[in-house]
């Protein structure tokens, strides 16, 4: 049924449809309208059965939620930023025991300086945790992909978090298609676990495992996740022929496949992206766009066919390797390895800054007139000038304060000396 | 598409205002989308919120530059932020006041906008009339149906009362109907075009 709701609900609602029997979780914005909607629904009875635990972290939260995975039982918990960071340790286990837990990210950059807004920083630091990462273009792909994250993570018991722009999807509201029980009943099968604690048949999960067995299992996960490349598109074509629209996937092209240049993102900037991809072919210009809708696992061949032909791919991101560079402008250079295109890779809307379409045409426009030097990491509408001057007084010398804090000062949003 | 951005202070419904907006719209059988901005949702801070209304699938996230109607729910912010920043020059401008634009010091607008497409309503005045409590939400999305045409009263009224069942909501009701007719009855009045 069509409605108009606010991301966060609209994700609570799928959850709900996809009988969760235990959510453990901690609120963190921009997470908290997920979670606490649920947390009605099961106060109120309309989600049952299903155990419903406000613990007092987030490690504790996913530490729940493979409790209830380790007895059988399905699971889903939902976290952001700092509260991913402080769950990490158990994220690990989630995914090296194989417990098949599925997790929203309400995608928020990480401090410090402690900030609240969008970015990829937060998902982007456990792309190598052994989950599966996807990513929602949209409030109705975010509600799709977690139908089809029950199924994919039961079927290879694996855990999969669900990223999805943190209030930029979360708080938006906008139309969505809201499945019937019935339809997602069809879809999603009662979660059968490969691995269960039962006291009448007692057993181990989480042996300690020595060198003669850690090599085979650590193997295992990694065997695992690229089955899931094979597992992703067979769901969404079923998905698809079920619910009658396109959802989640590896990749999704937009215009690209007779493309010269080509715009790789990931999340909610894809539509903004398209939107100008439009723009730009009704001035002739020969434009497209790929959106990884699944980061891990990585999608390399995928990837790398959908891009063989451009002549110029500009992978714009919203995270980074500080030091190092683009996370997923690497990860694209490596699928066009041996290949010749130029790469350009631009890091964008950090800690909550808007990716305009404005922004995205100026640098297009550079790519397109190579104003722009390839191989070099660049960032979108970046203050050069406030960095200077920064770097100016650091240059100076002696007790120059944090950083942070003298932006703010040059900002005028903040008035005090240091003293 | 018709984008609308929304002034207020935290505290006055500034959110609410936008997603009732795409709520109404979307009862018409139109794409919308509503957001607001965060971050310093303090009580009494500057808040704006927005909202897109299409009649084909909206895809982009980005904020709302160029807006075709601001709204502005709290006229001491005119003096505080540049509420009409991007406004096209077709725009619509709609802000709670009971006082005209010359008397909000805003004369010089008439010659940058188009005076049919400007007014101020005393919508505080309204909801503490129909309310007992100073929410200019549902007056200033009733006199915005009979400014723009963009969204019916029908359409706004529905949206109030899925959003707010009960009594509450057919005060609000209330209040945006007398917007509504306010609105109506002024620009009849030739004098005060």
């Amino acid at each position: 049924m069509l409605e108009q709701l606010e991301g966060s609900r609209a994700v609570a609602k799928a959850v709900a449809l996809c009988r969760p029997e235990v959510i453990s979780a901690y609120p963190i914005s921009p997470q908290t309208h997920i979670v606490e909607e649920l947390s009605d629904m099961v106060a109120s009875g309309e989600l049952a059965p299903c155990e419903y635990l406000m613990v007092e972290s987030e490690f504790a939260a996913m530490s729940a939620a493979i409790g209830a995975s380790a007895t059988g039982a399905r699971a889903y918990t939902a976290t952001a930023s700092q509260g991913l960071l402080y769950m990490v340790e158990a994220v690990y286990n989630a995914s090296g025991l194989g417990l098949p837990i599925v997790m929203t990210i309400a995608n928020r950059a990480i401090g410090a300086p402690i900030n609240i807004w969008n970015d990829h920083s937060d998902s982007m630091s456990q792309r190598d945790s052994g989950w599966i990462q996807l990513y929602a273009e949209s409030n109705q792909e975010a509600l799709d992909l977690h139908i089809q994250a029950f199924k994919l993570a039961e079927r290879l018991s694996l855990p999969v978090m669900v990223c999805m722009d943190g209030f930029i999807l979360t708080h938006a509201h906008d139309r969505v298609d809201v499945p019937s029980q019935e339809q997602v009943d069809s879809f999603l099968p009662p979660f059968e676990p490969r691995q269960a604690l039962d006291p009448g048949h007692p057993m181990t999960i989480g042996a300690l495992v020595g060198p003669e067995a850690f090599f085979e299992v650590k193997y295992l996960m990694h065997a695992k996740q690229v089955q899931a490349l094979d597992e992703i598109p067979e769901l969404a074509a079923e998905f698809a022929s079920l619910f009658e629209r396109e959802s989640g996937g590896l990749l999704r092209s937009y215009r690209a496949d007779d493309a010269e240049t080509i715009v790789v993102a990931l999340g909610s900037v894809l539509g903004t992206i398209e939107d100008v991809v439009d723009e730009l072919r009704e001035q002739g210009v020969s434009i497209g766009a790929v959106g990884i809708k699944c980061f891990r696992p990585y999608p390399l061949e995928e990837v790398r066919e959908a891009l063989r032909h451009a002549k110029r791919t500009v992978v714009v991101e919203k995270a980074f390797a500080v030091g190092a560079g683009g996370i997923v402008g690497q990860n694209v250079r490596l699928a066009l390895s041996g290949l010749d295109p130029q790469v350009y890779n631009v890091v964008a809307g950090l800690g909550g800054r808007p990716i305009t379409k404005r922004s995205l045409g100026t640098l297009l426009d550079d790519v397109l007139e190579d104003r722009l030097e390839p191989g070099r990491l660049h960032f979108l509408d970046l203050d050069r000038e406030r960095v200077e001057r920064e770097l100016e007084r650091m240059r100076e010398g002696g007790r120059t304060g944090p950083h942070a804090e003298n932006m703010l000062r040059d900002l005028g949003l903040v008035a005090a000396r240091p003293h | 598409m018709f984008q609308v951005r929304i002034h207020g202070r935290g505290g006055q419904g500034v959110v609410t205002h936008a997603e009732l907006l795409a709520q109404a719209a979307f009862i018409e059988g139109r794409y919308a989308q509503a957001f607001p901005t965060f971050g310093s949702e303090r009580t009494g801070a500057p808040v704006v919120s927005f909202c897109r209304v299409d009649d084909r699938e909206i895809r982009a996230h980005e904020p709302i530059a160029h807006p075709d109607a601001v709204i502005v729910q709290d006229p001491t912010l005119l003096h505080q932020v540049d509420v009409f920043d991007g406004l096209t020059a077709d725009g619509y401008i709609l802000i709670n006041s009971a006082r005209s634009f010359d008397d909000l010091g805003l004369g010089e607008l008439a010659g940058r906008f188009r005076a049919e497409r400007m007014l101020t309503v005393p919508a505080t005045d309204i909801a503490r009339e129909h309310l007992g409590r100073p929410l200019p939400n549902a007056a200033l999305l009733g006199a915005f149906a009979a400014l723009g045409g963009l969204i019916s009263l029908e359409s706004v009224a529905a949206a109030i009362h899925q959003r707010f069942p009960g009594p509450i909501g057919e005060r609000n009701v209330a209040a945006a109907e007398a917007a509504f007719e306010q609105v109506r009855n002024q620009r009849k009045e030739p004098a005060r075009a």
